[in-house]
């Protein structure tokens, strides 16, 4: 043998000093082992009829539902300007403009924009394009929250709605004007640090 | 009246009574397992921090119903490899051992009714445990022949751990059995049943209470030792391959078992109809003492299931031979030494 041996030969490691020998007590005599084992079989009847005695864990889903946490990666969701006076011309135009950076981000390719151009007598964002259409095909999203990373200017982000199933796959193709919508908020919401 | 042990054992009703003590029995063990079925889930539900079947009917206590009716109205399958009429016999067998050991427990003394004296059991034999020990045996056919007759691997493998689980634990629970025969001094399960007036066997044969309980584990298949069906290494065991109403038949005559075995416990060791403090509440009353202590004893059927792993096959035998052998045959051996020597 000659210098170092092969990281890959793991038979010929040999373990030395790390070896630590477990010290056991010594094995019970028949009577002492057939007492432990009735003993332990008793403890594990009695941890057993202790959960019996607390309330069950259950979430009875469609009834009750799990809450999610507030950074919850749910069903999308498109903003507007809020109608605040602050916010003066903007208010109630959307936020998106149409730039495509969402679609780009997305992994699993999942979301179409179309933009066109804002004219003064049909003004729908404050930049100038908007998107005419905004489609997210909830099938393949991933719910990665990169589309809301993207976003220059936070007109999408993720919801926390999770029930998204449908009976047909063209439904779950989100128009802007369901992802515009004011959602139904069904999941209730976890507190901060619970 | 005939002379002789039928004779001795209160075997004097005429045939219509017979006839429809048998009908009403078969009911009453008809409307016990879905009972079972659907305590056992609940109760394994609050074993598991959860609440079991809870959304078919109140409280979820149709859902046997509903669990038996889509059994039902499945096809009925048969394997290519499967030899036909064993196939189709095999669940036949296991529900007839069951239902027929039903026919034994009594549930009351002889009432009184309308002026006919009836015994509130189906059967009271003087040959009563030997009976149930019997058709005990004649259900593992039901085991052995549907695994065997399936031809498939894992049934055949469920239905060798089913003959190696007999022997193991038959001569126990048959041993276990006989300080309370010895002490009784009669086969009949009435008899036994009425020499408990001063104290319920559970106490001065609690060894042999322990054991047959254990066995009585064995015997229905039931956790700890279900090696027979063994879900996760063996599919399903015996019954793998079985569906439909011939797996109803299979899974039915497992909660009977279950039914009949508690009480049998309850029967003998635990003093049948007869309630302690000196209480003796009219005949009517005898049938819900009995079921009573059969749900405790079914409960603690359940709460073992919920806590003990399934044993290995090697050592089921070995606890079976060198465990519940011996203790059992020292317990015969013992209180036969005492009722000997006290009398």
């Amino acid at each position: 043998m000659t210098g170092e041996p092969s990281p890959l030969a793991v038979s010929m490691w040999n373990p030395g000093e790390h070896v630590v020998v477990v010290q056991r007590p010594p094995a019970p005599g028949p009577a002492r082992a057939t007492w432990r084992t009735f003993r332990e079989t008793l403890r594990g009847l009695l941890t057993t009829l202790g959960r019996f005695a607390e309330p069950a864990a259950t979430v009875e889903y469609p009834e009750q539902k799990t809450p999610v946490y507030p950074r919850f990666r749910g069903r999308h969701k498109l903003h507007r300007f809020e109608d605040t006076p602050q916010n003066g011309a903007q208010a109630g135009l959307e936020k998106c403009v149409g730039c495509s950076l969402c679609a780009a981000a997305c992994p699993a390719d999942c979301i179409r924009v179309v933009a066109a151009e804002n004219t003064p007598t049909n003004r729908v964002s404050p930049g100038e394009r908007y998107a005419a259409v905004y489609e997210i095909n909830m099938s393949r999203c991933i719910f990665c929250g990169y589309c809301e990373i993207a976003c220059p200017f936070d007109a999408i982000t993720m919801g926390h709605d999770y029930e998204l199933s449908d009976y047909d796959r063209s439904d779950l193709i989100f128009t802007k004007e369901m992802l515009l919508a004011e959602p139904l908020e069904r999941a209730p919401l976890r507190n901060e640090g619970e | 009246m005939r002379a002789g042990p039928l004779a001795v054992v209160g075997y004097f009703e005429p045939w219509w009574i017979q006839i429809i003590k048998a009908i009403v029995v078969f009911a009453v063990g008809l409307q016990l397992v879905p009972l079972v079925l659907i305590a056992e889930r609940k109760l394994l539900g609050r074993f598991q921090a959860r609440y079991g079947p809870n959304r078919v009917g109140p409280y979820g206590f149709l859902q046997p119903l509903a669990d038996i009716l889509k059994l039902l109205t499945k096809e009925q399958f048969r394997p290519t490899s499967s030899v036909g009429l064993l196939y189709a016999l095999a669940p036949i067998i296991s529900i007839l051992t069951a239902v027929a050991a039903f026919g034994l427990i009594p549930f009351g003394d002889t009432q009184d009714i309308f002026g006919t004296k009836v015994g509130l059991y189906g059967v009271d034999l003087s040959i009563g445990p030997l009976y149930l020990f019997a058709f005990g045996a004649i259900a593992f056919y039901g085991i052995m022949l549907g695994g065997w007759s399936s031809g498939s691997k894992y049934s055949f493998l469920g239905a060798m751990r089913g003959a190696a689980q007999l022997i193991s634990y038959e001569v126990s629970q048959g041993l276990a059995l006989v300080g309370v025969i010895i002490t009784a001094q009669t086969l009949s399960l009435t008899g036994i049943v009425h020499a408990q007036a001063g104290m319920w066997y559970v106490v001065p044969q609690l060894a042999g209470f322990l054991i047959f309980l254990v066995a009585g584990f064995a015997e229905t298949n039931r956790a700890p030792f279900d090696l027979t069906e063994a879900d996760a290494e063996l599919v399903g065991g015996y019954n793998t391959e079985y569906g439909g109403g011939r797996f109803a038949s299979y899974y039915f005559a497992e909660y009977l078992n279950v039914v009949v075995v508690s009480g049998i416990v309850a029967t003998v060791f635990l003093g049948g109809w007869l309630l302690p403090f000196g209480l003796h509440p009219p005949g009517w009353v005898d049938p819900f003492v009995v079921l009573a202590k059969m749900s405790l004893v079914t409960f603690l059927f359940i709460w073992v299931r919920a806590t003990l792993p399934r044993l290995r096959y090697d050592q089921l035998m070995s606890f079976g031979w060198k465990v519940l052998l011996p203790l059992a045959t020292v317990n015969a051996l013992v209180t036969a030494i005492l009722v000997v020597a006290t009398h």
